[in-house]
């Protein structure tokens, strides 16, 4: 897990902690996670809008309650 | 009267409310509160339900304005018109607004349609009404898709451009609670509600001015910590006081901090740990605890995705949201005692799974809670190479929530067997056709359901009927408990005809509640 989606490079700039060493921190346990979604993420792209930025800029509401 | 040895239960009548975004594809400048109409329309026309278009007509001519809840027009409910409407109309006239045979409301909110689900009992049935409403949303899409102005629909709360859009709870709570105890209770639990039951959202800020990702997609636009507004100066607990219902003996407590949620397991702990909340309220038993700035902890905790983040109180300590949340679930668990009923186990059973993941690899609840599971598929493209302000991931952010089964992605998450889910197709397609039996809900939807066409008025505490001799029968809903399948009977779908709904209905409920 990171802080508002900003990586953490403690273990890369951390001589003394070698990323490949001790048990399965959050962030290793991420990534395993992360990798079994990644089967899906050709079926998302899929059915994703053509167009990412003018969806995005075109996706625009009124406020409500 | 609430005591000390009383059990606290999930079970109390509640329900939810959904404000969908709304836009009409390749054209931003469409105008929402017409094509809101539009959507409202396409699903209630061909059901028959009138829809409000003579609403001011009908009510300017009848003794019946008192009921201006939402009212069903006499004429003109042919699907053409609404959907021909000139653009240039003034927004006033848009006002679609319909009691559907489920016994929800179904209208026009401002500049977005907006589905009330019935009153229920327990949080597995508001999943059920509340995932009613979004197969009726889908509907209404599918509905407009061969116009020449189709409309999507999203089950979100913000366009990340500055405006948000609510996604509501409502629950009954005892008169004799005082409103000072109910607000302190739940600012802290409503502060930190959101890592159980978050939607997810990229961006920082109402606008995404900074670039990132966070748990909750309303905290960001919240100011206040008790007031009466829901769209200026939000705050974390609202005072709306509208009871619909005996006003001495209930309050409404109108909730407008959450998220729209879709993942079935965070919505059923979303109002299942709010219900408790609630009953630790009302019998004296809630933590005492206080957050020195709610609002600040809001956020804090929405954009801390360590879960780490120490809380400062009032008295000078801190604890972080998992902390605050233990002290709620630990109270609860005790308050509920030794033999809690089947839905108040469940909930404590998930409250305790959602925190002790939470605590360990918040990714383990992946299939449980929509930030996580959107936050796992955000991750899954951000390790292709796109950065947290890459288009695509504002795009894949507003597509989770699409109402459509085929586009929206939380829908192939689920489908996929990825999300978990509780509830059957089964169960939600009969929940789209048939209002809930265990409150006042049975009645109202009965009628929509039944005698379409002679339903003259409707509201939450009230049907009007018209009898065939035209004369107008008001069938009282003063309770949300009253007139529910087990008091009526079969009435409901036994009655040969309006005359004799309407009649025995009313009959029964001029005898009181």
């Amino acid at each position: 897990m990171s802080g508002s989606g900003q990586t953490s490079k403690d273990r890369s700039e951390r001589p003394d902690l070698p990323e490949d060493e001790g048990p399965l921190a959050p962030q290793a346990q991420t990534q395993v996670e992360t990798s079994a979604v990644d089967s899906i993420l050709d079926d998302i792209d899929a059915v994703l809008e053509s167009n990412a930025e003018e969806f995005v800029r075109n996706f625009v509401q009124k406020g409500g309650q | 009267m609430i005591v000390e040895s009383t059990p606290v239960t999930v079970r109390r009548v509640m329900g939810t409310e959904s404000e969908f975004g709304i836009s009409q594809p390749g054209r931003p400048h469409a105008n929402p509160m017409r094509d809101s109409a539009r959507v409202v329309d396409a699903y209630a026309a061909p059901l028959g339900l009138k829809s409000a278009q003579a609403f001011w007509d009908f009510a300017s001519e009848s003794p019946l304005a008192d009921a201006r809840g939402f009212l069903m027009s006499e004429a003109h409910a042919d699907l053409t018109q609404l959907t021909h409407l000139p653009e240039m109309q003034p927004d006033a006239q848009y006002l679609a607004n319909v009691v559907l045979p489920n016994g929800a409301r179904y209208y026009v909110d401002h500049a977005h349609p907006e589905y009330s689900s019935p009153e229920v009992m327990t949080p597995r049935e508001a999943i059920v009404w509340d995932r009613a409403g979004d197969r009726i949303a889908e509907a209404s899409v599918r509905a407009l898709s061969g116009t020449r102005e189709p409309v999507s629909l999203y089950k979100n709360n913000t366009d990340s451009k500055g405006a948000s859009y609510g996604t509501h709870e409502n629950y009954i709570v005892s008169r004799e609670t005082d409103f000072d105890d109910i607000a302190a209770g739940l600012l802290p639990f409503f502060a930190t509600r959101q890592v159980l039951c978050g939607a997810g959202r990229v961006g920082i800020g109402r606008s995404a001015e900074a670039a990132g990702y966070q748990i909750s997609s309303r905290a960001d636009f919240f100011e206040e910590q008790v007031g009466l507004e829901t769209t200026l100066r939000r705050p974390i607990v609202n005072t709306r006081d509208e009871p619909h219902a005996d006003a001495h003996r209930w309050r409404r407590l109108h909730v407008i901090i959450g998220d729209a949620t879709l993942a079935e397991p965070a919505m059923l702990v979303k109002m299942g740990t709010t219900s408790l909340v609630l009953g630790l309220i009302e019998s004296g038993r809630c933590p005492r605890l206080e957050l020195a700035d709610p609002v600040a902890a809001l956020q804090t905790v929405s954009h801390d995705l360590t879960l780490s983040a120490r809380l400062p109180l009032a008295d000078g300590g801190s604890l972080t949201a998992l902390e605050i949340q233990r002290l709620y679930l630990d109270a609860a668990r005790e308050a509920a005692g030794e033999s809690p009923d089947a839905d108040t186990a469940e909930v404590l059973a998930e409250w305790e799974r959602f925190l002790t993941g939470l605590e360990t690899d918040p990714m383990s609840l992946a299939a449980d809670i929509d930030w996580v599971a959107k936050l796992a598929l955000l991750e899954g493209f951000r390790a292709r190479g796109l950065d947290w302000d890459d288009p695509k991931l504002h795009l894949i952010d507003v597509q989770y929530s699409d109402v459509r089964r085929e586009k929206g992605l939380f829908h192939k998450l689920e489908s996929a067997g990825r999300i978990r889910r509780l509830t059957s197709d089964a169960e939600v397609d009969a929940a789209v056709e048939r209002a809930p039996e265990s409150t006042r809900a049975h009645v109202r939807g009965g009628a929509a359901r039944r005698f379409p066409t002679q339903v003259a008025a409707a509201s939450w505490d009230s049907v009007v009927l018209e009898r065939g001799d035209g004369r107008l029968v008001r069938i009282p809903l003063r309770s949300p408990h009253v007139l529910t399948r087990e008091a009526v009977g079969d009435i409901v779908d036994a009655a040969a005809t309006a005359d004799e709904f309407a009649d025995r209905l009313a009959e029964l409920a001029g005898r009181g509640d």
